[in-house]
């Protein structure tokens, strides 16, 4: 599962930064048939968390209301440099994560 | 032979008629002012009373302000809306945003998602895009630290729903 991600490769410290994700997947609904006529599972991912030097500061749980191909945008303080971690689960088991360098000035 | 007679009958009573004329104009202008007053009001209630944001409560009571809930008034697609929910708090390790949960009045999955905020969040902003299954109000409560919990909620009018379109 791809996904890709936007913030600032550095940012002052204190400073408030965006953070945007959009991560590839169908989050499929559980409600559409196939063309045979058979239910189509639900899988949708059910948990995206944003860890930020090991601490979690975001986390989302969702549900087949999402939009497909979810995109989610919120904000961090930058305190230090370190990796922000995405990591996200859907309801087949499949994980999938990302990972971005932060580095913080002054 | 009515008509005329009814016309006589005005012509006799013409200062009344122009006044009852008058009259059902000022009561027609009098309620379209008030008219869209309770609606909102109405609508206000609705979101209070709404059987998910009552669990989502667990309880306490869930008053309107601090939260802003930004998304279109119309979609054409109901498959992508996107939609903001900023609010008001300090985001200090004291005063901040434990969750923001969105809630649907007509999806069939009514509990569309939960963020999980606190003060490392700086600010307490966040936009997605969400499916929605028909027009309908969509509601963002928020949970603060202090246990309170704040409510803003949109009317939308969905085009094309989302969970209907098999071809999709």
């Amino acid at each position: 599962m791809a996904a890709r991600i936007q913030l600032p490769a550095q940012a002052r410290r204190g400073e408030v930064i965006e953070i945007r994700l959009l991560v590839q997947h169908p989050m499929e609904t559980g409600y559409r048939y196939d063309e045979g006529g058979q239910p189509i599972a639900r899988n949708v991912i059910r948990t995206l968390s944003c860890r930020y030097a090991g601490e979690e500061v975001f986390r989302a749980e969702m549900s087949q209301g999402i939009a497909a191909n979810p995109y989610l945008q919120f904000t961090t303080v930058a305190l230090e440099s370190g990796d922000i971690e995405f990591s996200w689960v859907d309801d087949e088991g499949v994980a999938g994560s990302e990972r971005q360098r932060l580095v913080v000035t002054g | 032979m009515k008509r005329e007679g009814m016309n006589a009958g005005s012509d006799m009573k013409h200062g009344n008629g122009a006044d009852l004329a008058r009259r059902r104009l000022l009561s027609v202008l009098a309620a379209s002012l008030t008219w869209p007053l309770w609606p909102r009001q109405a609508e206000a209630q609705l979101s209070l009373l709404d059987p998910n944001v009552l669990a989502f409560a667990r309880g306490a009571e869930v008053r309107r302000g601090r939260v802003r809930l930004t998304m279109p008034p119309l979609a054409d697609n109901g498959n992508t809306v996107s939609l903001r929910v900023v609010v008001d708090s300090p985001m200090s390790p004291q005063d901040h945003v434990k969750v923001i949960a969105l809630v649907s009045s007509r999806n069939p999955e009514p509990n569309i998602a939960r963020f999980y905020l606190g003060p490392r969040a700086g600010r307490a902003d966040i936009a997605t895009r969400v499916r929605l299954a028909g027009s309908q109000r969509v509601m963002a409560v928020a949970e603060m630290s202090d246990g309170s919990f704040w409510l803003d909620s949109h009317e939308i009018v969905v085009t094309m729903s989302a969970c209907l379109d098999e071809s999709l």
